[in-house]
């Protein structure tokens, strides 16, 4: 069964950025804040929690029904893969997202994009993420909403 | 950036309005952080100016690790502190290191002085020097909130440093407040930022690096394991460093009422278990630390007699606690939480603060001064008065509040009072665990009780001879020299080994520095020293108060000739430097 990313807890969240930092080193290999396909920011100053903006894995992919050469395919169980490759950075992948959650790459062009492959969970010490089943095909679009996972505080 | 072979430095001049970016491979061998902030300050420093010369420098550095590695969450700041009149060191965590780093910033080099008052905003790609006069006579939590909201870049990846009222109006121990609830302490400098009527910097951290070739990736990810899985960070999570309240209290080290005393009958309801039962809201950390230690507590105030509350939230720690309680016999974790949140609005050093209440508390009660002086009557335990004594002390309403806030031993001049005046260097921290803290802090460079180990040594065993307290003195000063010059979080000493820095600094492409560590950092602890001394620093003329001599633990009656014995060690070893 397919896996994807869900903040699960971000009540825990300590706002450390351990997930983004580690997405952007190991997957997207960039020192930065930025390039990390998961952002956690306060929800206004750091009195008020954190809150994680991260790629919801639809199913249909918008920006995959958006990307015109194919660079971006439609993955099992939600969300996307992409291949740089075949990308001519025309940026309707960003734009299409209802969640805001692609950034194109100032420099590059590139867009910057979650490949739910789970490394940030791997990174978080609180417990906030997680990698649930994917909604199956019959019952779309319940996936974390089910009650929260049994997590342990590691 | 260091491992790209160079160390960024922007030098921003405020009376002009202009930075000027400089690539310098040659200051590399500064290491970064606290070794770097001192060779700037060689550089860019005014020694023998006062401290608030409009030319005085605001050094801020970070090191070769941060960005790259967990826990490297810290900058120092070097300036010459309007204080002591010496060049100091103060260091702050939150999300100001990584937003340096990833604004490709190094090093800042502040001076000049704004014509009015003005507001920084920098980044990999931003300089501008804003408005600021609207925001002038705010406090820190508001100037804030008005920031934030004019700005929307850089949500969640920025740092906002500013004043409150206590560095507007130039008092000596007023503090720059970094993200909400870490500060740079201490020895004033807020005053300095006031003094250049700079009220707050906003420093975007947007830009990306690629990695680091070779085995970066691996040696991360260890690193990234042992600090999570090793359970030896763990005490700073759970209870944070309020932990120390009821250790040093059994220890009889817990200075109390200005040190008349060193135990604290109220110390369990200002615990850190107490807060953490009843105050404790939640623990967040500063960027790249998995750990989490800023403990978060709640303030909940009645401000209507009916059910009417408001509810702030306000960090505590050991020093705060130590310094708005039992140093001012306020024994309610409750009202220690106000008090400790009343100085972070005005932007006043907790501890600073805390101190010279404390003597002025004395001073009172032994008809020093009168109310006539302190307008309200300051009496142990009293959290109300204490409230709008910090108040006063901010906004240094008249002849007494405006020498309390030059420090307390520039009162005591006046009014008598030095005897027992609790300063070591300036006003103390919260460990009365003997002579080797008490010399340590009297030389050191900031809050000091961090520049050596002094504290610990005091108690883990009585130290049987001078010469085997000087020499821990001065390995752990390297040793913790190194640290704050990568920039680490002392917390994390224990697992930044010398071993595994030599891994992380070859991991981040810097072989050099990681073979010639130990050799190179002796050398600048070396040289530290001598910018300190080039700002008047002289290490033999430096005494400890006689209330310090009168001190009693668990283990009886400090050693006065022990004090006196480690004093002048420490001074020589220093002055021969
Ligand atoms: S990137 Fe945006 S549009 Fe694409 S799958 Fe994720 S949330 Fe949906
Ligand atoms: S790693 Fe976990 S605790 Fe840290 S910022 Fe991300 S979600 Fe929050």
């Amino acid at each position: 069964m397919p896996k994807i990313l869900r903040a699960i807890a971000m009540e825990r969240c300590i706002g450390c950025y351990s997930c983004m930092l580690g997405c952007a080193r190991l997957v997207h290999n960039s020192l930065s804040l930025i390039r990390s396909g998961i952002h956690v920011r306060s929800l206004g100053g750091l009195t008020a929690g954190f809150e994680a903006r991260y790629c919801l894995a639809c199913r249909p992919a918008f920006c995959a029904l958006a990307c015109p050469t194919g660079a971006f395919v439609q993955r099992e169980g939600g969300g996307v893969c992409y291949r740089e490759r075949l990308c001519i950075r025309c940026g309707h992948c960003a734009r299409a997202c209802p969640v805001n959650v692609i950034l194109v790459d100032e420099e590059t062009g590139f867009p910057v994009v979650c490949l739910q492959c789970g490394s940030c969970v791997n990174f978080c010490p609180h417990g906030c993420l997680a990698m649930v089943d994917a909604p199956s095909k019959e019952q779309p679009g319940t996936a974390g909403t089910a009650g929260e996972p049994d997590i342990k505080q590691r | 950036m260091f491992s790209q072979g160079y160390v960024r430095v922007m030098e921003i001049d405020l009376h002009e309005g202009r930075c000027r970016i400089h690539k310098r491979e040659d200051l590399l061998e500064n290491i970064g952080g606290s070794g770097l902030a001192a060779a700037l300050y060689g550089e860019y420093g005014q020694p023998g100016e006062d401290a608030f010369a409009p030319e005085q420098p605001l050094i801020i550095a970070i090191g070769p690790l941060t960005g790259l590695f967990p826990l490297m969450s810290k900058a120092v700041l070097g300036f010459k502190s309007p204080y002591s009149g010496h060049y100091a060191e103060t260091h702050a965590g939150g999300r100001l290191a990584l937003a340096m780093r990833y604004a490709n910033l190094d090093a800042l080099v502040i001076k000049g002085e704004a014509s009015h008052p003005v507001c920084l905003l920098l980044g990999e790609r931003e300089f501008a020097v804003r408005e600021g006069r609207h925001l002038w006579g705010m406090d820190t939590t508001m100037t804030a909130r008005i920031i934030r909201s004019s700005e929307e870049r850089g949500r969640g990846r920025r740092s906002i440093l500013r004043i409150g009222p206590a560095g507007e109006n130039l008092v000596k121990y007023a503090c720059i407040n970094v993200d909400t609830f870490r500060h740079f302490g201490r020895l004033g400098a807020g005053a300095v930022m006031g003094k250049k009527k700079l009220k707050a910097i906003t420093i975007l951290g947007e830009g990306s690096f690629s990695l680091p070739h070779g085995d970066y990736k691996k040696v991360y990810k260890k690193i990234y394991r042992k600090i999570t899985t090793s359970g030896a960070m763990k005490k700073y999570h759970d209870l944070g460093t309020p932990v120390n309240i009821l250790i040093l209290n059994g220890l009889k080290a817990l200075p109390t009422r200005n040190l008349s005393s060193t135990s604290f009958t109220g110390a369990d309801s200002i615990s850190g278990e107490y807060f953490a039962e009843k105050l404790l809201l939640r623990q967040i950390a500063c960027s790249s630390c998995p750990v989490g230690c800023i403990h978060i507590g709640l303030l909940r105030e009645k401000f209507a007699p009916e059910h009417e509350y408001y509810y702030r939230q306000v960090s505590y720690d050991h020093e705060p606690i130590f310094a708005m309680g039992s140093m001012l016999g306020v024994s309610l974790g409750e009202k220690v939480i106000s008090l400790i949140d009343e100085a972070e609005k005005h932007g006043l050093d907790v501890i600073s603060a805390g101190v010279a209440l404390a003597w002025a508390t004395e001073a009172y009660q032994k008809g020093l001064i009168g109310e006539k002086e302190t307008l309200v009557p300051l009496a142990f335990g009293e959290a109300g008065s204490y409230r709008q004594a910090l108040a006063c002390l901010s906004g240094r309403v008249n002849d007494f509040y405006r020498l309390l806030g030059e420090g307390t031993l520039a009162a005591a001049a006046r009014y008598g009072g030095s005897e027992f005046a609790c300063t070591l260097g300036q006003e103390m921290a919260g460990y009365a665990t003997g002579p080797a803290f008490f010399v340590s802090q009297a030389m050191g460079f900031r809050c000091s009780h961090l520049d050596t180990a002094g504290y610990q040594l005091d108690q883990e065993f009585d130290p049987c001879s001078v010469e085997r307290a000087l020499s821990y003195l001065l390995k752990e000063e390297k040793q913790r020299f190194i640290l704050t010059s990568m920039v680490a979080c002392l917390f994390a000493r224990n697992i930044y080994t010398t071993e595994m820095l030599s891994e992380a600094l070859e991991a981040a492409g810097l072989p050099h520095l990681a073979l010639e560590l130990e050799t190179r950092a002796a050398a600048l602890v070396k040289r530290r020293w001598q910018v300190k001394k080039s700002t008047g620093f002289d290490p033999l003329k430096v005494t400890i108060p006689p209330r310090f001599y009168q001190v009693e633990t668990i283990r009886g009656k400090v050693n006065g000739e022990f004090i006196d014995a480690l004093l002048k060690a420490y001074a020589g070893a220093i002055a021969a430097l």
